[in-house]
C-alpha cells in the first residue's frame, strides 16, 4: 500500500468581497459606447421609433455601477474563494464525474467559426455543425445501441423528463394512456427518475434495496407490475457504484407486462465499452454529455442530456432531429407525432462540441479504457479507504468490487466520536479540496459520502485524498472539537444551515434582500 | 435563552438485564435482582451524559431529584445542581419519577434527560405526557420506545443540539412498554402508550445537500391529502393509532384518538375509538379499507398498540385493502428490516406477509417488504 502523503498547509484567500451591488457608486462607467456613425443614423433612423413599443422598458434597469477595473478585481477575488475542478481533487464529488475537461475543446467553443454561428442561419452555412451533431449521434448509437438520439435535452432531468413524455405519447397511442399511469424506480437510482416521470403525471413506485446485496429483488419488482405499468426508469449501476445483476430480468419481466424500460445513464464512466443499453433491453436511454463525455459541468450549465430511443419510439422524439440526405445535413422538423419541442434551436450544442472533440481524441479504444480505469482507481480508493480508514464503511455487497463509484458510511465515526458526514466534508475543505457529495435522497445510507475518483485523477491525488480522510478521521477521534467546528482555512467558516432551508428566510437576490431589510 | 435542564435518573433501572430478568418494574424483581447481586447501571450511565454536558454547554441550569435519582451523579461530575422534591422512602418507586417530571414542568425546565428504560419513559408520559421536550439515556433493560438517544454519550450530544439550536425539530415519538409479567414467560406483548415530543437530530439523517427532502410534516401531508383524495365513495375507512396516521383526521378536521382505531365513511367520521365488536358491526357486509402506519424503528403494522384490528377484522378484508402510510424517514429507521405484524394468529400473519406499495408522499409508494 502508499505510503501516506505528506498533507498540504492549505489557506484560503479570504476577501470578504461585498455584493458587487454593495460596490456600486452611481454614476461610475464602466464603458463608454461610442457616438453612432452619422452614416448608420441616417440609414437606421430614430432608435425610438426602431424598436417596438412593446419591447421597450418603462425604467432603466437597476444595474450596480463600476468601472472595468472594480469589476475585474471583484470577480477575481470571488474566483479566489472557490474551489473547483481545475484547482482541487475533485474525486469527493461523486455521482458527478468531475473529470478534467481538456483545455483544447474551449478553444473549439470560444472559436468563432462556432461562437458566431446564429441559430436561425440558413442550414446551407451551418453545415459543419450539423455534421459533428450527426456523427455525434453515430458514436452514441454505436456506445448504446440506441437507434436514434438528440441533443434537446438541457441536462439530465429534461432528458428523463423527455423520456416520460414519450412514453406517455407511446401508451396514448396504443389506447391505454389512461390505464398505464405508474412507473417503477429504485431507491439508489438517481432521484430524477421519481421525480421527473412524477411531473408527468405517473404515479411513482420505488423499489428498495435488499438488505444483501444493494438492488431490490425480483420478488418486489413482480409485485407490483401490472396492467397498470407504463414503464422502469433505472440506474445501474446505482449510487452505490454495485451492478445490479438482475437488470436483464428486471426488464423482461416489465416488458412482459406491457412496459417499457429506460435506462439512466448520466454517468457512464464505468460502462463505455463494457455494456449496453441494447443488450439489456432497454427502450430509451440517455448520456450525461457534461459528466462521462468530460463536457465540463457545475453551476448548473452548460448541460446536455443525449436522449437515446429504439426505431419504434423514434417518430416521438423531439424536434429538430439532424438528417443527412447524402449530400447535406438539415434539421427535421416535420415529424408529426413528435412530444414537440423542448428547448430553443439546436440545443445545447457547446456541449455536443466539445463531447465529440474528446471521443474523437481518444478514440473507441480509448473510451474503453475510461471505464477500465475509473472502475481500477475506484477499486483502489476503496481498498485504501476500508483497511487504512477508521470509523468508514461500504454497506450492501460487503466484499465485493463495485464500479466507478461508492456510497460510503461514517455513521462508526459518528457513533465513536459524535462527527458526522457534515463535520467531515467540512474540515476536508481545511486541506484543500472542496466539499464531497454525501447522498441523494432517501438517505438510505447513514453518514453518507460518494466519492468518485475517474480516470483523470493520478494515483498520486488518490493517495493525497486518502490521506486527506484518514487525517481527518483521526482528528475526529483525537480531536474531535477540530472538526466539528471546521472550515478553518476556507474563506467563509461554519454557515448555520436553518436560515438556508427555510424559504421563507431565503434570499436570492439583491432586490429581495433590499426589500426584507427595508433599505431603499 | 436559558438553558433549564430535567434530570431524571432512574437508578435502578437496568438492574435486571444482567441477571437475567429481563426488566425491573415491580418491587419483588428489584429484590430478586438485588439478591442476585445486580448492580445499577443507570448512575454511571448518567454521569457519562452529564460529564459531556458540563463540559459542552456553559451556562447550563440543572434542576433534579435527590440522591441517586440526579443529585450524586451530578456531585460525582461536579455540577452543583438545584435540587427540587424529596424521596419519602429508601427505595426510589415509580412514584418518585412521576413526581419529579411534574415538578419539573411546573418549574419551567426547557428539557427532561432522563436515564432509564421503558419503564422511565413510561412513567414521565404518564406524568406529563408531552408537555416538555424529552431525552433518555439508554440503560433500562428494555427500551422499545423512540425516545432514547443511542448512547449516554449522544444524549449529552442530544441536549447540547437542543440548547444550541433554536429551530431543532421535535418529533413525536412512541412511548412503548411491554407487560414484563408476560414476558418473564416467554411473550413479547408491547403495547404502545402514547408520544412524548423529542429533539430531533436532523443531521444523522439528511442534510442541506439533499435538496428535495422534505421535513416529516410536508411528507405526513402529501400522505394524508393522498388517501384523501383517493377515498372511495361508500367505503368505510378503519384508521389506526399513531401519529402518521392522525393526520389523516386532521386534514378532515375530524377528532381523533391518537392510540385507537377511529373509523370514516364519505369522509365523515363514524366512531371514535372503536373496540373490534363496534368494527365488526360497522363492517358487516360492507366494502371496508385499513389504514395503519408502522411504529417507528420497529415496523409493526398489526398487532402492536392496535390490536382492535383482529385477525377477524384483517382477514375480512383482505391483504388488497390494506393501506400502509409512512414517512420516509420512518421506513428508513428500519435499516432494512422488514416491516412486521404479530396478530396472535398464524394464518392471520401468513396472510399479512409478502411486499406493500407503502405510501410515503402525494403518489409515491416505497415497495416494502412485510414479515412475521
Amino acid at each position: 500500500m502508499s505510503k501516506d502523503v505528506k498533507l498540504r498547509n492549505f489557506h484560503q484567500a479570504k476577501w470578504d468581497e461585498p455584493i458587487i451591488f454593495e460596490l456600486s457608486t452611481p454614476g461610475q462607467r464602466g464603458i463608454l459606447l461610442p457616438r453612432i456613425d452619422n452614416e448608420v443614423v441616417n440609414t437606421v433612423g430614430n432608435i425610438d421609433e426602431v424598436i417596438p413599443k412593446g419591447m421597450k422598458r418603462k425604467n432603466k434597469p437597476k444595474l450596480p455601477e463600476l468601472a472595468q477595473p472594480q469589476v475585474l478585481r471583484h470577480f477575481l477575488r470571488l474566483s479566489q474563494e472557490t474551489l473547483g475542478q481545475d484547482i482541487n481533487i475533485d474525486i469527493g464529488l461523486g455521482t458527478c464525474t468531475m473529470k478534467y475537461s481538456p483545455k483544447i475543446h474551449e478553444q473549439f467553443v470560444a472559436n468563432h467559426k462556432f461562437s458566431e454561428l446564429h441559430p436561425l442561419q440558413d442550414e446551407s452555412t451551418t453545415q459543419g455543425i450539423l455534421e459533428i451533431m450527426y456523427k455525434m449521434e453515430q458514436f452514441l448509437k454505436e456506445l448504446s445501441g440506441m437507434d436514434a438520439f438528440v441533443f434537446q435535452p438541457g441536462g439530465g432531468a429534461q432528458a428523463v423528463f423527455s423520456n416520460a413524455s414519450i412514453l406517455k405519447a407511446y401508451h396514448t397511442d396504443r389506447g391505454e394512456g389512461e390505464k398505464r399511469n405508474e412507473i417503477i424506480t429504485t431507491a439508489f437510482s438517481h432521484p430524477v427518475n421519481s421525480a421527473a416521470p412524477h411531473t408527468k403525471g405517473f404515479k411513482v413506485i420505488t423499489l428498495m434495496p435488499d438488505k444483501e446485496t444493494g438492488y431490490p429483488s425480483i420478488e418486489a419488482l413482480k409485485s407490483v407490475v401490472s396492467d397498470r405499468t407504463a414503464g422502469l426508469f433505472i440506474t445501474n449501476p446505482e449510487d452505490t457504484g454495485i451492478f445490479n445483476v438482475n437488470v436483464k430480468e428486471m426488464v423482461d419481466i416489465v416488458h412482459e407486462a406491457g412496459g417499457l424500460c429506460i435506462a439512466d445513464i448520466a454517468d457512464a464512466n464505468g460502462l463505455f465499452g463494457i455494456t449496453r443499453a441494447k443488450e439489456v433491453g432497454y427502450d430509451m436511454c440517455h448520456y450525461n454529455l457534461h459528466k462521462a463525455f468530460s463536457s465540463p459541468h457545475g453551476s448548473m450549465g452548460p448541460c446536455c442530456g443525449a436522449q437515446g430511443v429504439k426505431d419504434f419510439l423514434a417518430k416521438y422524439l423531439p424536434v429538430p432531429v439532424v438528417k443527412y440526405d447524402g449530400s447535406k445535413y438539415y434539421l427535421d422538423y416535420d415529424r408529426p407525432e413528435s412530444i414537440g419541442k423542448i428547448r430553443k434551436f439546436y440545443g445545447v450544442v457547446a456541449a455536443v462540441l466539445r463531447a465529440y472533440s474528446w471521443i474523437m481524441s481518444i478514440g473507441a479504444d480509448g473510451l474503453k479504457e475510461v471505464s477500465e480505469l475509473s472502475i481500477l482507481n475506484n477499486n483502489y480508493l476503496m481498498k485504501r479507504l476500508l483497511t487504512e480508514v477508521r470509523g468508514i464503511s461500504a454497506p450492501y455487497s460487503e466484499g465485493n468490487y463495485r464500479m466507478e463509484q461508492v456510497r460510503y458510511s461514517w455513521q462508526k465515526l459518528k457513533e465513536e466520536t459524535g462527527i458526522g458526514t457534515n463535520e467531515v466534508e467540512r474540515r476536508c475543505m481545511d486541506y484543500g479540496v472542496q466539499e464531497y457529495y454525501q447522498s441523494h435522497p432517501p438517505y438510505l445510507v447513514p453518514e453518507p459520502f460518494t466519492p468518485e475518483p475517474n480516470e483523470t485523477y493520478s494515483k498520486d491525488e488518490i493517495d493525497e485524498y486518502v490521506s486527506i480522510l484518514k487525517k481527518v478521521s483521526q482528528e475526529a477521534y483525537e480531536n474531535p472539537e477540530i472538526v466539528r467546528t471546521a472550515p478553518h482555512n476556507a474563506p467563509i467558516s461554519l454557515i448555520p444551515t436553518d436560515p438556508i432551508t427555510n424559504p421563507e428566510d431565503l434570499i436570492v437576490s439583491w432586490r429581495v434582500y433590499k426589500r426584507k431589510k427595508g433599505l431603499k | 435563552m436559558s438553558k433549564k435542564l430535567g434530570l431524571i435518573v432512574n437508578p435502578i433501572a437496568g438492574m435486571g438485564g444482567r441477571v437475567g430478568l429481563k426488566g425491573t418494574d415491580g418491587e419483588e424483581t428489584l429484590e430478586k435482582a438485588l439478591k442476585l447481586g445486580a448492580l445499577p447501571e443507570s448512575p454511571q450511565k448518567a454521569r457519562k451524559a452529564l460529564d459531556y454536558i458540563i463540559k459542552n454547554i456553559p451556562g447550563i441550569e440543572i434542576l433534579t431529584y435527590p440522591g441517586d435519582m440526579g443529585e450524586n451523579e451530578c456531585i460525582d461530575v461536579g455540577i452543583t445542581p438545584i435540587v427540587i422534591g424529596e424521596i419519602n422512602s429508601k427505595k426510589t418507586t415509580f412514584k418518585d419519577t412521576e413526581k419529579a417530571a411534574l415538578m419539573m414542568v411546573e418549574k419551567g425546565v426547557d428539557l427532561i434527560l432522563f436515564a432509564g428504560g421503558d419503564g422511565t419513559a413510561r412513567n414521565i408520559y404518564n406524568s406529563v405526557g408531552d408537555r416538555v421536550p424529552v431525552i433518555g439515556i439508554p440503560t433500562g433493560v428494555k427500551m422499545h420506545s423512540a425516545v432514547f438517544a443511542t448512547n449516554p454519550l449522544n444524549a449529552g450530544r442530544v441536549v447540547k443540539g437542543f440548547f444550541e439550536n433554536t429551530n431543532i425539530e421535535l418529533r413525536e415519538s412512541e412511548v412503548m412498554d411491554i407487560d414484563e409479567e408476560a414476558f418473564r414467560e416467554g411473550k413479547v406483548v408491547a403495547k404502545l402508550f402514547g408520544y412524548m415530543k423529542v429533539p430531533y437530530e436532523k443531521e444523522l439523517v439528511q442534510s442541506l445537500k439533499a435538496g428535495g427532502v422534505f421535513s416529516d410534516n410536508i411528507c405526513l401531508e402529501g400522505i394524508a391529502d393522498y388517501i384523501i383524495d383517493n377515498m372511495e365513495d361508500d367505503c368505510i375507512y378503519l384508521i389506526g393509532s399513531g401519529t402518521t396516521t392522525k393526520k389523516i383526521l386532521d386534514q378532515l378536521k375530524l377528532p381523533c384518538t391518537l392510540l385507537g382505531v377511529d373509523v370514516i365513511k364519505n369522509k365523515k367520521l363514524l366512531l371514535n375509538d372503536a373496540n373490534e365488536k363496534d368494527i365488526l358491526n360497522i363492517v358487516k357486509d360492507n366494502k371496508f379499507k385499513i389504514v395503519v402506519s408502522p411504529i417507528g424503528g420497529q415496523g409493526y403494522i398489526f398487532g402492536r398498540g392496535n390490536q382492535q384490528l383482529s385477525p377477524k377484522i384483517i382477514k375480512a378484508a383482505g391483504k388488497e385493502n390494506i393501506i400502509v402510510i409512512s414517512t420516509p424517514s420512518k421506513l428508513i429507521s428500519l435499516k432494512g428490516r422488514p416491516l412486521l405484524v404479530d396478530t396472535g394468529d398464524e394464518n392471520t400473519d401468513k396472510l399479512l406477509k409478502g411486499y406493500y406499495r407503502v405510501i410515503v408522499g402525494y403518489d409515491e409508494t416505497y415497495v416494502y417488504e412485510c414479515s412475521y
